[in-house]
């Protein structure tokens, strides 16, 4: 039983239920709620990445595309045509999961520079259209969403909204590891290790890879849509490269195939530009920094790099990526 | 000057803190500064505006405090950079409101971080001054909300009040794909009927194009152009006004108020000969006639300004002055820092005279200035004149 | 018609040779290690900006564009020793998000050192439009043009006749090969992170008295610099002119002839079809992959 629970699963996932639960206690004002769910949603965003950077080994510069996609679906579906927001989330969700597939296919043909490019690419184009075609979206200076509701009952406030982001987080993580664990995140690591190996072993990995893109689209777009009837409002600025590369350097940090390492990069790179707020004049070089700096110096993230210290050193194998949550 | 601007960051960080302590620890009220909240856009695409409105707040935050404060107690100004992104601006403003505890809010240099941050205002009730330039902050009107920044349907208004004095009606929109631009396009064909304005050709670019040879091609072939309309903001409109002339359209060229500064002449050089465009009488402060009302106030901004910062004075940072001595007005007014009581004399300002015109706010009215407020400006010699 | 196509065709040459020269610099940089320099466009910053300022404070052109240039490519050595090479032998992810946050740094970097304003740089020999066949182009236009040519007649000299160039060539078929033949890889790669900083500040240079300069004018113009290498095939030095010419003149085209409203999405788009169809681009090299 104490085995289970030192096992990265259930203890893990325990460790992270307590701390939202716990937060609470921390958190004096409004404004710290706030942070607290941008951080949550940013998790969200994050674990999926994760999925298909860390696990599968693939790359996205684009994914603030999805997550906008997301954002924008549900903000014109609720507010501009009155649709009631759970569904409008499910069809947004729906439709985004579906771009994803059909768009995937051919990307995901691309390795390493291109899949990067062709990433980067489709995130350009998706924030220009959202941006142009303003008669939808609003343009560049957006529009307000309504808040969200589900059979009258209105999600306000911050208070509220943090549990409901919480909980979301502990089913994203728990979806998460599920994955990883399956058959389908062997597969995975697999064809993260080798992609012509695996494939010689029976793996189909262009299924696999389109599979993981598409959750890691679902992922993103689920958080999307939750942050457009959170902030009220939508604008194109959460669909730029300039998110992308935070959303990649959060997962990057964090510790790739790592899910706790993703949760953890999003918590930092989340609250570091509210506490750098004083030096604005330097937030730009700090952020650049601490990108270079972890990537020479911590390759592998906190997360996995903090394991390794702490894992007590195993007889006859390295600590894997399966060794670690 | 670097230094200033750090020194006084520094000073406000701890005095923030400080004062944060100071109201956590609950004593009483009396002699604890004044806050005022500013969230504005000082990196990122809208530096333009938000460098010149936070060097403004902070340069008369501390004169104000040289001179005894307000109703003998010290102004603290609490600014943050949101950076042109809307979802920044709403954080910060809701850790001014909630965190920093702030009397009031002047800022929101751009229309997307203000309308962001307007459920917030309004639910949190506490009197909020924007500095952006569309028409939709104040209309329809918002009870927390108000403005000083002339509007963007105000700048049409008053060029083709200027058209039809020159008899142009038939013209040519060319406008980029920021807010600002968008905002205005929309302003602009929605009133030009009103002025007997007829718009035969649309053409837009991005706000990064490095060239518009192609779209203005297009016009000089569009058969009937009278006139040129730029409703643009930032880089674009200096190219614009360059290409105009390496392509030799003839016609006259008017730009929108976004450029209003002497910055636009630099960057457009002697391309920019014979451009009009609408600005605030700050723009050409000391070609002002002696007997002009506004004449004192923005001699004086730009004094002030130009020699504690070295640089040219800017429209913007004029706003944010407005902003300000609107605010600390309506305190002192107000006779606290009720946030209610600050509003309605926010609310009941009437004859204030600031950099941007003559200020007469009403309750259906939280902008307070009307087309008299803006002058029409041709560049004439490499410098701003009145025209007419 | 043909005075306004004439317009398009000469402006989107002009653009289209900026788009080469900082497509050039990103082919050299992956020819010598398979990194992709996102800070690429930030070369181009640094080229137009430092001139601005030493312009501004006295120095004629004769000084101030070799000054400018050797600032960048400080920069760019700086970037390799302390961001690139600490990192050897990184995965693909990796040295995308170092460059990436290289870039970032450096553009924090430029609004201490210069400012967030815009500035406008005089043009090299005035501004007079010159009139063809109905069409209309500034001198400045010439000069991009002209030395964007002198400067591709150069590096195919360099790279076809000198040592150096020539080791370099050799490093980007194959580092294994070159450093058996006794090709100090390390030094190659050095240089040419320097290389690609000058003529990427060489691009900003010829480009910033015709579009305004400032601390973020790099960002677009990387990208669609990107985008021109893309569709030139990355690691060919004929694709990366090539691809920036034509990715000039579609812009433009497009721009005139279809709508304005998209012109920047058109760069992406063409990458994005490269990508799909033609992945290894004009002229870049059809490999296979190891197993």
């Amino acid at each position: 039983m104490l085995a289970r629970l030192a096992s990265p699963r259930t203890g893990g996932l325990l460790a992270l239920a307590v701390v939202i639960a716990l937060l609470p206690l921390a958190l004096s004002n409004k404004y710290f709620y706030d942070v607290a769910i941008l951080v949550g949603l940013n998790a969200i965003v994050c674990i999926g990445l994760n999925l298909l950077i860390g696990y599968a080994g693939q790359i996205s510069l684009g994914h603030a595309g999805f997550f906008g996609l997301g954002a924008y679906g549900s903000a014109v579906l609720a507010s501009r045509y009155g649709w009631p927001p759970l569904a409008a989330l499910l069809a947004t969700t729906g439709a985004v999961a579906m771009l994803a597939y059909v768009v995937g296919r051919p990307i995901l043909r691309l390795r390493g520079h291109y899949l990067a490019m062709a990433t980067l690419g489709l995130g350009i184009i998706i924030f220009m259209i959202i941006s142009t075609e303003d008669k939808f979206t609003g343009g560049p200076d957006g529009i307000s969403v309504v808040p969200f509701s589900v059979a009258g009952f209105a999600l306000q406030g911050e208070r509220v909204w943090y549990w409901v982001v919480g909980a979301l987080l502990l089913v994203a993580v728990w979806l998460g590891l599920n994955l990883i664990e399956s058959p389908t995140g062997r597969a995975l690591r697999a064809l993260h290790s080798s992609e012509v190996g695996a494939e010689v072993v029976g793996i189909n990995a262009a299924e696999h890879k389109l599979m993981v893109f598409v959750v890691s689209a679902v992922f993103a777009s689920v958080a999307g849509s939750l942050a457009a009837h959170y902030s009220g409002f939508v604008t194109p600025s959460k669909v730029t490269f300039l998110h992308s590369i935070e959303l990649v350097t959060m997962v990057v940090f964090g510790g790739l195939a790592s899910t706790f390492g993703a949760v953890v990069g999003a918590v930092v790179l989340t609250t570091l530009p509210q506490l750098l707020a004083a030096f604005e004049d330097y937030e730009m070089m700090v952020f650049g920094a601490v990108m270079i700096g972890t990537m020479i110096f911590l390759p592998r993230g906190v997360v996995p790099s903090l394991a390794r210290l702490l894992r007590p050193r195993r007889a006859g194998g390295a600590a894997g990526k399966d060794s670690l949550a | 000057m670097k230094f200033t601007q750090a020194g006084y960051r520094f000073k406000l960080g701890l005095a923030a803190a400080a004062a944060a302590f100071a109201l956590v620890a609950g004593p009483a009220v009396a002699q604890q500064p004044i806050k005022i909240g500013a969230f504005l856009s000082v990196t990122g695409g809208a530096a333009f505006l938000g460098d010149p409105e936070q060097k403004t707040l902070e340069l008369y935050v501390g004169k104000i405090n040289d001179a005894g404060g307000v109703l003998g107690r010290k102004l603290q100004l609490v600014a943050y950079d949101s950076a042109g992104d809307a979802e920044k601006a709403r954080t910060f403003a809701k850790r001014l409101i909630e965190q920093d505890k702030v009397d009031v809010i002047v800022g929101g240099s751009t229309t997307g971080e203000t309308m962001a941050v307007v459920p917030l205002v309004e639910a949190a009730q506490i009197p909020f001054i924007s500095l952006a330039g569309a028409v939709v902050i104040i209309e329809p009107v918002k009870k927390w909300v108000f403005k000083t920044p002339h509007t963007d349907r105000m700048a049409c208004e008053k060029i083709f009040v200027d058209m039809q004095a020159r008899k142009l009606s038939k013209i040519a929109l060319i406008s980029g794909n920021g807010g600002f631009d968008k905002s205005m396009r929309a302003q602009c064909l929605g009133v030009a009927k009103k002025y007997g304005i007829d718009v035969i050709a649309d053409e837009t670019y991005g706000d990064k194009d490095t060239d518009m040879t192609a779209q203005l091609t297009k016009i000089k072939n569009t058969a009937g152009v009278q006139a040129v309309l730029n409703a643009g903001f930032g880089a674009g409109p200096a190219i614009v006004t360059k290409n105009y002339r390496q392509i030799a359209i003839s016609v006259p060229l008017y730009q929108s108020h976004g450029v209003a500064s002497k910055a636009f002449i630099k960057l457009a050089g002697a391309a920019a000969e014979g451009v009009r465009l609408p600005a605030a009488a700050l723009l050409i402060a000391d070609n002002l006639p002696a007997s002009d009302p506004q004449r004192s106030v923005v001699v004086n901004y730009e004094k002030e300004y130009e020699s504690h910062f070295k640089s040219d004075v800017s429209t913007f940072g004029g706003h944010a002055y407005d902003g300000l001595m609107i605010a600390v007005d309506a305190i002192k007014k107000a006779g606290g820092t009720d946030k209610a009581k600050v509003r309605d004399a926010i609310e009941a300002t009437h004859g204030y005279m600031g950099t941007g015109g003559l200020v007469n706010m009403s309750a259906t009215d939280h902008l307070g200035l009307d087309l008299t407020a803006f002058r029409m400006l041709e560049v004439k010699g490499g410098d701003w004149t009145l025209v007419k | 018609m043909s005075a306004q196509f004439m317009q398009y065709l000469l402006t989107g040459i002009t653009v289209g040779a900026i788009y080469a020269l900082v497509a050039l610099g990103f082919s050299i940089i992956f020819n010598a290690s398979d990194v992709i320099n996102f800070a690429q466009g930030e070369f181009v910053m640094i080229g137009g900006m430092a001139t601005m300022s030493l312009i501004a404070a006295g120095l004629p052109y004769g000084l101030a564009i070799p000054l400018a240039v050797a600032a960048a490519a400080l920069v760019g050595l700086a970037l390799e020793k302390f961001a690139v090479e600490p990192a050897r032998g990184a995965s693909v992810v990796t040295l995308i998000i170092i460059t990436i946050g290289a870039s970032i740094f450096l553009r924090g970097l430029a609004t201490l050192v210069w400012d967030k304003n815009l500035h406008a740089v005089r043009p090299f020999t005035g501004d007079a439009p010159i009139a063809i066949a109905g069409a209309t182009i500034l001198p400045q236009s010439l000069w991009v043009i002209g030395v964007t040519l002198a400067i591709v007649l150069a590096l195919s000299w360099f790279f076809g006749r000198t040592l150096l160039g020539k080791a370099m060539l050799a490093t980007s078929h194959n580092r294994l090969a070159a450093q058996l033949v006794g090709i100090n890889v390390r030094m190659v790669l050095f240089m040419s992170f320097g290389l690609s900083a000058a003529l990427g500040a060489v691009a900003g240079i010829l480009i910033a008295p015709i579009t305004t300069t400032s601390y973020d004018v790099g960002v677009m113009l990387g990208l669609k610099g990107f985008a021109a290498a893309i569709l030139g095939g990355l690691g060919s030095g004929l694709g990366a002119v090539v691809g920036g010419i034509v990715l000039g003149v579609a812009e433009t085209m497009s721009a005139g002839y279809v709508s304005s409203a998209y012109k920047d999405a058109i760069a992406f788009v063409i990458m994005l079809a490269v990508l799909f169809f033609l992945p290894s681009g004009l002229f870049g090299k059809r490999g296979g992959d190891r197993v």
